[in-house]
């Protein structure tokens, strides 16, 4: 239990939240030796509109509880997120944020660190905001010891549509290069 | 089917990161599934979405129909047809399937329904877990049969137990239900997709008289109680019916035909636990307290025993992965040695009962921990409610 | 006096020419006497001797009523289903081998009513199927209950005081939901009724027929036709011709006239067709797991 990390990625439809999750849990499923992961998503009507999130479970053993309930990671893309679930990250989480669009109060006071990175900004430098959530995913990368880059790498141009690779990886760097 | 060798195989050999309705798809696909006919119900609607990409390309199909009723009717058609099908839904949509669910069974048509359950009764939760439809799976068509469930507890498991499932399915002539449930359906886990040559796929047993020489009996049973099957086109003029019937397949109504063959199809299930029912058993050999669960709940009770260990107190975990026919044998044993057996599940206590009805005049007490539906237990509750009884 | 020799001749001249076709063991049926669904059986079984498609490659799938025992008596690949369920489980069956030929025979009550939304969508689907679809007014095997093709005023055991409701007129309703081929016969009309099956039989796609069928046992009786002979009387005496009228036109009511004829004959892709056309275009589809 204790090597337990629970992640959480929160903001709204269609920042690609959902994405967020999956490819860090798949690299860190496939390609961390000794170490499993599970993601989960918020799902049906809840995810259509508004909120929508994201968890990712890493342990070194069989993860017996799929789902997370105290952040140790905190990485938040919107105001409506920060304020849903600010709570449940736990004292002395680590938190990453879209600095341009959470607006943090006392509650982020229990963070042990706040990263902050303006991800969409970053993101429209390369034609669309579209990619604020791999931008972020670099930032994750460069900041934790969660996953490696190299890993991810693999798995996003697997799992992303061609023609957007190349913006993909130019994102994941100016994550990755981002001093906050 | 085309006889052309395949672009894209049926068996997708390799490592992924994937949920647990992709994981029953690919696995009914690995085990020789060639039709799924459906209707889209949350939270299983993944399967059918899946089936309906991956169907066209190992030269099977996909029909999404008007309805569960229809869904389950035709994937009886398509298994007398000769192809290995099947459907999937939840809760309200396997309600609608239980009539024809009898008439597979009576017609012993093998095929396979996967249920993501979700909580109930009635529309329920739609998004949210529950593992509320396991008596239903049992008893839901009216009539005496005996049934086989199977009960996953994680996405490669949904991908195995898709394999067994059909190959019970057509061994056995029956069929087979595979309850999932919200969570395991919708979360993603490493998969990985075995070589062809490690899928075992078992196929119905075929006549051995030829067609057209004499009257084909299509329900003259062999010794291990299960009829050879002639499905549509093969010259055997094969005949099924609903009605109670006999070797000929021609209805009989009368008392003894009818105890005949209600014998049969349960003996036939009944006969074979051995080779049917698995579970996994997790440090009981001393222990005291036993925890028994099934699918999501399984995992948050070997949580707990870990926990409980922790604590030193001796507890082990029975997790059931054949729910139907029920592990009585062992239940029972476990209820000799054990003090107190706990059940956990997400419904109110389907299993419970079953469990109390086997270890009765045991020395266990057995106590349920349960939840109604729209959560999963975490470790940490299931303990506090097993320190209680303790 | 016959001579024994030529006795054995007459044995064997008198072995029904259909007798392979039927189940051996199965007859007597359960059919009333009097009742129609015995002669339009042999129709069936005429029909699909000159249709001449290979008996192996035919099967018969019945829901539940008397029409609906018709599958147990004939001599191909034969499913007797559930009420309402022979559509979708044709389908199942059928789209399984595009060479087989699946024939739905089964009455009015379960294929409009109980079965009313799998006739409609195996329609819209234009599947690979055939239905003969007995009318005979009312539910006969349960015991002469009013059903949906029921006419107002009929009287039956669930509708005392006569029936209140409007009937389905089937081919209408079949016709606009886009079966390609249509047509309806009297018990009667043993000629034609013929014909239109082998039409049925050949046609691609959802080919329905129905046939108005002659019940003195739960129907004529309660409606003032007393017997087999009466209502086959009484239909004659209603009957109009009337090829390519548009089926909306053709609503059967109390004492009306009953018009028959060929309604619908179109080509249309077919589901198997629709279904196959996929295998092409899935073909270079990555998966996605
Ligand atoms: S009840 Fe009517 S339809 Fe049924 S067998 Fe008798 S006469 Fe025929």
């Amino acid at each position: 239990m204790s090597d337990r990390i629970e992640v959480r990625f929160a903001g709204f439809g269609g920042q690609g939240i959902a994405l967020m999750g999956r490819l860090v849990g798949e690299t860190i499923a496939l390609h961390e030796k000794g170490k499993t992961a599970i993601m989960t998503q918020s799902y049906g009507p809840e995810s259509r509109g508004g909120a929508s999130s994201s968890d990712v479970v890493i342990d070194t053993t069989e993860i017996d509880f799929p789902k997370a309930t105290h952040y140790d990671y905190f990485v938040c893309m919107s105001e409506e997120a920060y304020t849903k679930y600010i709570g449940r990250m736990k004292e002395r989480g680590v938190m990453f944020v879209e600095e341009d669009l959470v607006i943090l109060d006392a509650h982020a006071k229990k963070a042990s660190k706040i990263f902050k990175i303006p991800a969409t900004a970053l993101a429209e430098t390369l034609g669309s905001k579209l990619y604020a959530n791999i931008c972020m995913l670099g930032y994750v990368c460069a900041n934790t010891d969660l996953f490696k880059e190299k890993d991810f790498m693999k798995v996003m141009k697997d799992k992303v549509r061609a023609r957007f690779i190349e913006n993909n990886i130019k994102a994941f760097n100016l994550g990755k290069n981002h001093k906050g | 089917m085309s006889k052309k060798t395949e672009e894209i195989p049926d068996i997708l050999t390799g490592e992924y990161f994937t949920t647990g309705n992709l994981a029953v798809a690919e696995g009914s696909l690995a085990a020789g599934c060639k039709y799924f006919g459906g209707y889209p119900i949350t939270p299983s609607s993944e399967v059918a979405e899946h089936m309906a990409e991956r169907l066209p390309q190992v030269g099977g199909h996909f029909v999404q129909f008007e309805d569960e009723l229809a869904s389950i009717a035709s994937v009886l058609g398509a298994s007398w047809g000769g192809w290995k099908s099947c459907t999937a839904t939840s809760g309200p949509g396997y309600s609608l399937m239980v009539e024809n669910i009898g008439l597979g069974v009576m017609m012993e048509t093998p095929c396979v329904i996967v249920n993501v359950q979700r909580g109930g009764p009635s529309t329920g939760l739609p998004t949210l877990v529950g593992q509320q439809d396991v008596q239903q799976a049992r008893w839901g068509s009216h009539g005496d049969y005996e049934i086989i469930a199977l009960s996953p507890n994680s996405v490669q498991e949904c991908f195995d137990l898709a394999i067994d499932a059909f190959n019970y399915a057509e061994k056995y002539r029956v069929p087979v239900t595979i309850l999932m449930d919200e969570t395991i359906g919708h979360m993603s886990e490493r998969l990985v997709i075995p070589k062809r040559s490690q899928v075992k796929r078992l196929n119905r047993k075929k006549p051995s008289d030829k067609p057209g020489q004499q009257i084909h009996l299509p329900y003259e049973a062999d010794k291990d109680l299960i009829p050879p099957m002639a499905v549509a086109g093969e010259g055997y003029r094969t005949i099924t019916t609903g009605l109670t019937h006999d070797a000929r397949g021609y209805p009989v109504i009368n008392a003894s035909a009818q105890k005949k063959i209600v014998k049969r199809l349960c003996n036939k299930i009944l006969l074979n636990k051995n080779d049917i029912i698995k579970f996994e058993e997790y440090l009981l050999e001393d222990a005291e307290y036993v925890l028994i669960s099934f699918g999501i709940s399984s995992r948050a009770a070997k949580g707990a025993v870990n926990l409980a260990r922790n604590k030193g107190i001796k507890a082990g975990l029975l997790r059931l992965i054949t729910i139907w026919p029920f592990a009585d044998e062992a239940i029972q044993e476990m209820a000799k040695k054990a003090k107190v057996i706990f059940v956990v599940e997400i419904n109110n206590g389907q299993i419970t009962r079953e469990v109390q009805r086997a270890a009765a005049k045991q020395k266990a007490d057995v106590y349920g921990i349960l939840k109604l539906g729209g959560s999963i237990h975490t470790p940490a509750e299931i303990l506090k409610e097993m320190e209680e009884k303790i | 006096m016959i001579k024994k020799e030529s006795n054995s001749m007459i044995l064997d001249a008198e072995a029904h020419p259909l007798d392979s076709y039927l189940r051996p063991g199965r007859i007597p049926h359960i059919w009333c006497s009097g009742c129609s669904l015995g002669s339009i059986t042999t129709v069936v079984i005429e029909a699909i001797i000159e249709s001449e498609i290979d008996p192996k490659n035919i099967a018969i799938v019945s829901g539940i009523g008397c029409t609906g025992r018709a599958a147990g008596y004939l001599n191909f690949d034969s499913f007797h289903t559930t009420h309402g369920r022979a559509l979708p489980f044709a389908i199942g069956l059928g789209i399984t081998d595009p060479n087989r030929k699946v024939i739905v025979i089964s009455g009015d009550g379960d294929i409009a009513s109980i079965g009313g939304n799998h006739l409609i969508h195996a329609a819209r689907r234009n599947a690979d199927i055939t239905v003969f679809c007995v009318n005979n007014f009312q539910y006969g095997m349960t015991g002469g209950q009013v059903g949906p093709t029921s006419y107002i005023g009929q009287y039956q055991t669930t509708s005392p005081y006569g029936n209140i409701e409007e009937p389905f007129n089937l081919p209408a309703l079949a016709a606009s939901c886009g079966a390609t081929y249509v047509s309806r016969w009297t018990a009667l009309d043993v000629r034609r009724m013929k014909e239109s099956f082998v039409e049925a039989l050949l046609h691609k796609g959802f080919s329905f027929v129905e046939i108005l069928g002659a019940c003195p046992t739960t129907y004529g009786r309660r409606n003032q036709l007393r017997d087999g002979l009466t209502i086959l009387e009484n239909f004659k005496n209603r009957t109009i011709l009337q090829h390519g009228i548009d089926p909306m036109k053709a609503q059967i009511q109390k004492d009306g006239p009953i018009i028959v004829g060929k309604f619908v004959e179109i080509q249309k892709p077919t589901l198997t067709d629709n279904l196959l056309r996929l295998h092409k275009m899935a073909k270079n589809v990555k998966p996605e797991l």
